[in-house]
C-alpha cells in the first residue's frame, strides 16, 4: 500500500510516495538522495539514524514515514548554515571526534537534540548525582550527563573520548 | 626492486592535522558503497539457511515470484554457476549443502528494500537436518593441528626441555583462560552494490581491500581482473572484517549478472552480520609459566585452542605473542582447532595478539603475585636482549620505557601490593597493569602513481583503503614529505582499482606498505623531471624490499593501565581510568593516532566487560545477535582516557620510521582490566568478558 506525504526536509518541501512500510529513514536515503542519516542497525539500536524531528532528535529507522506527514526534519546535512558549519560540526573535526565518520551524522544530530533538551531543563537519569541544585531551569551538562545523554549513539571505533569534550566545548 | 635510498624527513609528518575527509563526515556528504547514486537501482535480500547442518531438499519460490516488484529470486537451482568454487564460504548457491545456521541459500531482488525483504519472508525451504555441534571445548577428542596459522606461523614451536624446566621451577602458574567469541560490528554493515554491463562488473563494495575483493570475485565469475572494478571511497569501519570478501559480495555479483545493466543493492542487515561477516573465534588458553624466586622466567608453555568452521579453516594465532615476549629459556606452544557447523572465522582487530596476550599477561600478573614482586617490574625482569624465538636484534623495543611512563602517568605508587585493600564511595578500587604488543608487517605488493598537475600540484593514486583509520590524511603527509611539497599540493586518491594495487588495510600494515610505495614513487618522480616537473609527468613507484626485515625482529610495543571500581554490593565494574602508553615508532599524524590507539582501547574494554557472542549450542547460531543484546562499550561506559606515546626512532621499519598502530591499542588492555580488577577485589577472573557475578560469590 502507498500513500502521498510531504516532508519539510531542510528547510525544502520534498513530496513524494511511500510504501506505507517505508521507514522515515529509508525514505529519505532511499526515495529523497538524503543520505546523511546512516542505517547501522535499523533496529533503534546504535543511533547511527538520529535525526531532528520537528525539532527533537528521533531514530529515523523507528518511525515510519507515512505517520509523518508535514514533518520539520533536520538531517546532517541540515545543520551547517550554508558554507559556515555548525560549531559541533567544526568541533568534532578539531577534537577528531570520528573515524569512520558512520555514526557521525547520528552522534551530531544526537548533540543538537541533546543541547536542546538540558538547555529546557530535562533531567536525565545522572542529573540527581550531580552536584549543585537540581532544575528547574537548565542542566548543567557535566561530562557524566553528556555521556549519559548521548549513549544511544554507539560508535564502534571508540570515538567517545573526543566526543565527549567536542560537545562540551560547545555546550560551554 | 626499489629499496629506499634514505629516510624521509618529517615536516607535514609529525603534525596534528585534522583530518582531511573530515567535513565530508560532518555535514553527511562523504558517500559509503550504498550511497552511490543509480536510478532506479534494484534491492537484494539475503535467504538463509535455518538450519546448521544438512541438505535443502525442497525449494518453493512461487509465493515470492508473485509478490509484484520481484524481480528475480535466487537459489541453488538456478544461480549462475560459478568457475572457481575453491573458497566454500565465497561458493554459495552452488548446491544443497548447508554447513551453518544462516549460511546464504538465496536471495530475492526487487524493486524496493520492503518488497525484496518481505518476499525473502515467502521463501519456502525444506531441508534434511542432521545433527549439529557448535560447542568448543578443550577436551574434545577431535581437535586437530592445522598446517599453519594465521599470519603463515607455524602451527607448534619448542625451544628446550619445558617439562623438565617446569618441574624444576620454584615458582609456577597453571592456569587456563577464555576469551568469548566476539563479532566486529563496524557501525556501517556489509554492503556490495553491483553492476553488471558491457562485459565488466562494477562493485561499490564496503571493503578494507579492493584489490583483495577483485582477486576474489574475478575468479569465481571467469572473469579478467580487468574486467572487475572495486570502489570504496568511504568505508564505515572494518576491524578486519571487511579485510576478506565474504559470500554477500557473491550473492550481489550473481544478482547483478542475472539483472544486466542494472545497480543491485545488498545492504546486510546488522543480524545478518553475526552469520555472514566472520568474528573474533572463542579460545581456551592453557598457560604454564616456571620462574626462579625473582621471577625470572624459565619456561614459557601455551596450548591455545579456537574453532573454525566446517568449509574453511580460519587458525587463529593466539599463541604466537608468547614465542617473542619475554625471556625464558625453554619454551612451547601450541595451536589446536576444532572444525564446528558454524560460520567462518575470520580477522577481528588483532587476531592473535588479541585474545593471546589477554591470557599471557593475567598469566604474567599471576606469577608476579606467586613471586611477590610489583607487576611491573616482573615485566622489565623478563625483557629479551634479542627476540627469543629468531634471535634477532630488535630493531627498536621501547616495552620498560612505556611500562615506566605509563605507571608514572597512572600513579603506580600508590597501588596497594596487596588486593582488596582500597575501598572508596562503597567501590573496591585496583589498579592493574599489561603490556602491548603488534608486529611489523611488511606486504610487497603496493604501488602508487604521482601525477605532477598545474600550479604545482600532484596528484598521489593507490588503491588503498580508509576506514577511519586515516589514511586520507597520513597518507598525503607521507607524499608531501617525499615529494618536499606542503600537503595542501597533494591530492590524494584511494579506494578504486582503477588506482594502482595496493595490499589490503589489514595487519596494520597500510602505512608501512601504501607509504613505502608512495615515497618510491616520489622519487621516482623526482629523479626523472626534478623539482618542477611539467604538467602530465608521471612516476610510479612499489613498496619494494626491506632487507632489514630478515635482520630484525620488528614489533611496536605497549604498556596499559586500568583503575577498575567494582562495587561492593553489586559487583558492577567500572573503568574510571585508562592509562596507554606506546613505542610505535614515528607517528605520522598525532591526532589521528590518538583516535587509532584510543579507539583500540576503547574496543579492548568493551572486549574485557561486554562482549559476548553466546553460542546456543540447540539452535546452532549466536543467540544475541543485534546490538541490544550483543553489547559494545557506549559513552557512558568510558573514563578518562590518557593516550601517549615515546619518542622512538627506527631506521629499520621502513622509509616513514613508522610502525603500525591500528591494531596495538586492543592489545591488552583486556588483561590490564582484569589485573586491575583482581588488584580490587582479590578475585581472579581468568574467562572474559568480566561480569558482576564473578564478584558476588
Amino acid at each position: 500500500m502507498e500513500a502521498d506525504i510531504t516532508l519539510r526536509v531542510n528547510r525544502e518541501t520534498r513530496w513524494l510516495t511511500v510504501d506505507t512500510r517505508t521507514t522515515l529513514l529509508d525514505a529519505l536515503r532511499d526515495r529523497l538522495g538524503v543520505t546523511g542519516p546512516k542505517k547501522g542497525c535499523d533496529h533503534g539500536q546504535c543511533g547511527a539514524c538520529t535525526i531532528l524531528l520537528g525539532g527533537r532528535r528521533v531514530n529515523s529507522c523507528l518511525a515510519l514515514a507515512v505517520q509523518h506527514d508535514g514533518g520539520e526534519i533536520t538531517t546532517v546535512e541540515g545543520l551547517a548554515d550554508g558554507p559556515d558549519l555548525h560549531p559541533l560540526q567544526r568541533s568534532f573535526v578539531r577534537h577528531d571526534g570520528f573515524q569512520c565518520g558512520y555514526c557521525t551524522p547520528g552522534q551530531l544530530c544526537s548533540a543538537v537534540g541533546m543541547l536542546a533538551e538540558a538547555r529546557a531543563g530535562w533531567p536525565s537519569a545522572v542529573t540527581a548525582d550531580q552536584e549543585g541544585p537540581v532544575g528547574p531551569g537548565p542542566v548543567a551538562l557535566s561530562e557524566a550527563e553528556i555521556k549519559e545523554r548521548m549513549s544511544g549513539n554507539l560508535c564502534r571505533c571508540g570515538a567517545y573520548a573526543a566526543i565527549v569534550p567536542a560537545i562540551a566545548e560547545v555546550a560551554r | 626492486m626499489t629499496q629506499t635510498r634514505a629516510r624521509l624527513t618529517a615536516r607535514a609528518m609529525g603534525t596534528p592535522l585534522d583530518r582531511l575527509d573530515g567535513t565530508a563526515k560532518v555535514t553527511g556528504t562523504a558517500r559509503y558503497a550504498y550511497e552511490q547514486p543509480f536510478a532506479e537501482p534494484a534491492h537484494l535480500h539475503p535467504v538463509q539457511a535455518t538450519v546448521a547442518a544438512g541438505r535443502v531438499t525442497g525449494i518453493d519460490t512461487a509465493a515470492a515470484e508473485a509478490v509484484p516488484g520481484v524481480l528475480a529470486v535466487l537459489t541453488h537451482r538456478n544461480a549462475p554457476r560459478l568457475a572457481g568454487t575453491g573458497d566454500a564460504e565465497l561458493a554459495i548457491l552452488q548446491d544443497d549443502r548447508v554447513a551453518f545456521r544462516g549460511q546464504l541459500v538465496g536471495g530475492v531482488v526487487a524493486t524496493t528494500t520492503e518488497t525484496a525483504r518481505y518476499a525473502a519472508g515467502l521463501v519456502r525451504l525444506t531441508y534434511d537436518e542432521q545433527p549439529h555441534d557448535v560447542e568448543l571445548r578443550a577436551d574434545r577428542d577431535d581437535l586437530y593441528a592445522p598446517e599453519s596459522v594465521n599470519g603463515g606461523y607455524a602451527t607448534d614451536t619448542a625451544q628446550g626441555d619445558v617439562e623438565a624446566a617446569l618441574a624444576a621451577a620454584p615458582v609456577t602458574v597453571d592456569r587456563t583462560y577464555t576469551t568469548a567469541m566476539c563479532h566486529n560490528n563496524p557501525m556501517e554493515p556489509h554492503t556490495t552494490v553491483a553492476v553488471w554491463a558491457d562485459g565488466a562488473l562494477t562493485l561499490y563494495d564496503s571493503t578494507q581491500g579492493v584489490y583483495a575483493v577483485r582477486a576474489a570475485v574475478a575468479p569465481l565469475f571467469g572473469l579478467d581482473a580487468e574486467q572487475v572494478r572495486v570502489v570504496s571511497p568511504h568505508v564505515g569501519g572494518g576491524f578486519g572484517s571487511k579485510g576478506t570478501a565474504h559470500a554477500h559480495v557473491v550473492l550481489a555479483s550473481m544478482a547483478a549478472l542475472v539483472l544486466p545493466g542494472r545497480a543491485v543493492k545488498l545492504a546486510l542487515t546488522r543480524q545478518q552480520l553475526f552469520f555472514l561477516a566472520g568474528y573474533r573465534t572463542p579460545t581456551v588458553q592453557h598457560i604454564r609459566l616456571g620462574a626462579d624466586l625473582d621471577g625470572r622466567l624459565d619456561a614459557i608453555s601455551v596450548d591455545a585452542v579456537s574453532q573454525t568452521s566446517r568449509i574453511k579453516e580460519f587458525a587463529e594465532q593466539t599463541a604466537v605473542a608468547a614465542r617473542m615476549m619475554y625471556a625464558a629459556p625453554n619454551r612451547r606452544t601450541t595451536h589446536r582447532l576444532a572444525r564446528l557447523d558454524v560460520p567462518v572465522p575470520s580477522w577481528m582487530r588483532a587476531p592473535g595478539e588479541c585474545p593471546g596476550m589477554f591470557a599471557a599477561e593475567v598469566a604474567m600478573d599471576e606469577l608476579a603475585d606467586a613471586c611477590g614482586l610489583d607487576p611491573v617490574e616482573l615485566r622489565v625482569r623478563n625483557e629479551p636482549a634479542a627476540d627469543p624465538e629468531t634471535g634477532r636484534p630488535f630493531s627498536s623495543r621501547n616495552l620498560v620505557a612505556c611500562l615506566r611512563e605509563g605507571a608514572r602517568r597512572i600513579g603506580w605508587e600508590r597501588r596497594h601490593p596487596a588486593p582488596r585493600s582500597r575501598r572508596e564511595d562503597g567501590a573496591l578500587v585496583g589498579l592493574g597493569v599489561a603490556a602491548s604488543v603488534y608486529p611489523v608487517f611488511w606486504m610487497p605488493g603496493s604501488s602508487a602513481r604521482i601525477r605532477a598537475g598545474a600550479d604545482g600540484r600532484y596528484t598521489v593514486s593507490i588503491g588503498a583503503a580508509d576506514l577511519g583509520t586515516g589514511t586520507w590524511t597520513a597518507l598525503t603527509q607521507i607524499a608531501a614529505d617525499a615529494l618536499d611539497v606542503s600537503v595542501e599540493r597533494v591530492d590524494l586518491r584511494i579506494g578504486d582499482t582503477a588506482f594502482p594495487r595496493a595490499t589490503v588495510a589489514g595487519g596494520s600494515s597500510g602505512m608501512t606498505c601504501w607509504g613505502s610505495a608512495v615515497v618510491h614513487a616520489a622519487e621516482e618522480l623526482r629523479d626523472r623531471y626534478g623539482h618542477e616537473p611539467p604538467e602530465g609527468a608521471e612516476a610510479t613507484g612499489d613498496t619494494g624490499e626491506n632487507p632489514d626485515t630478515e635482520r630484525y625482529a620488528m614489533y611496536a610495543f605497549g604498556a596499559q593501565f586500568a583503575e577498575v571500581r567494582v562495587d561492593a554490593d553489586t559487583g558492577e565494574v567500572r573503568v574510571p581510568r585508562l592509562v596507554g602508553v606506546f613505542a610505535a615508532g614515528r607517528i605520522i599524524n598525532p591526532k589521528t593516532a590518538r583516535s587509532q590507539l584510543r579507539g583500540g582501547m576503547t574496543m579492548g574494554l568493551s572486549m574485557a566487560l561486554h562482549e559476548h557472542s553466546y553460542m546456543d549450542a540447540q539452535l546452532g547460531q549466536v543467540a544475541n545477535h543485534d546490538l541490544a543484546e550483543y553489547h559494545i562499550a557506549a559513552h557512558a561506559d568510558i573514563g578518562s582516557l590518557d593516550v601517549s606515546w615515546i619518542d622512538e626512532d627506527d631506521p629499520h621499519v621502513n622509509p616513514m620510521g613508522s610502525k603500525g598502530i591500528g591494531e596495538i591499542g586492543i592489545v591488552g588492555t583486556a588483561a590490564a582490566i582484569a589485573n586491575a580488577a583482581h588488584n580490587a577485589t582479590g578475585v581472579r577472573v581468568r574467562d572474559l568478558p568480566i561480569t558482576l557475578d564473578a564478584f558476588l560469590a
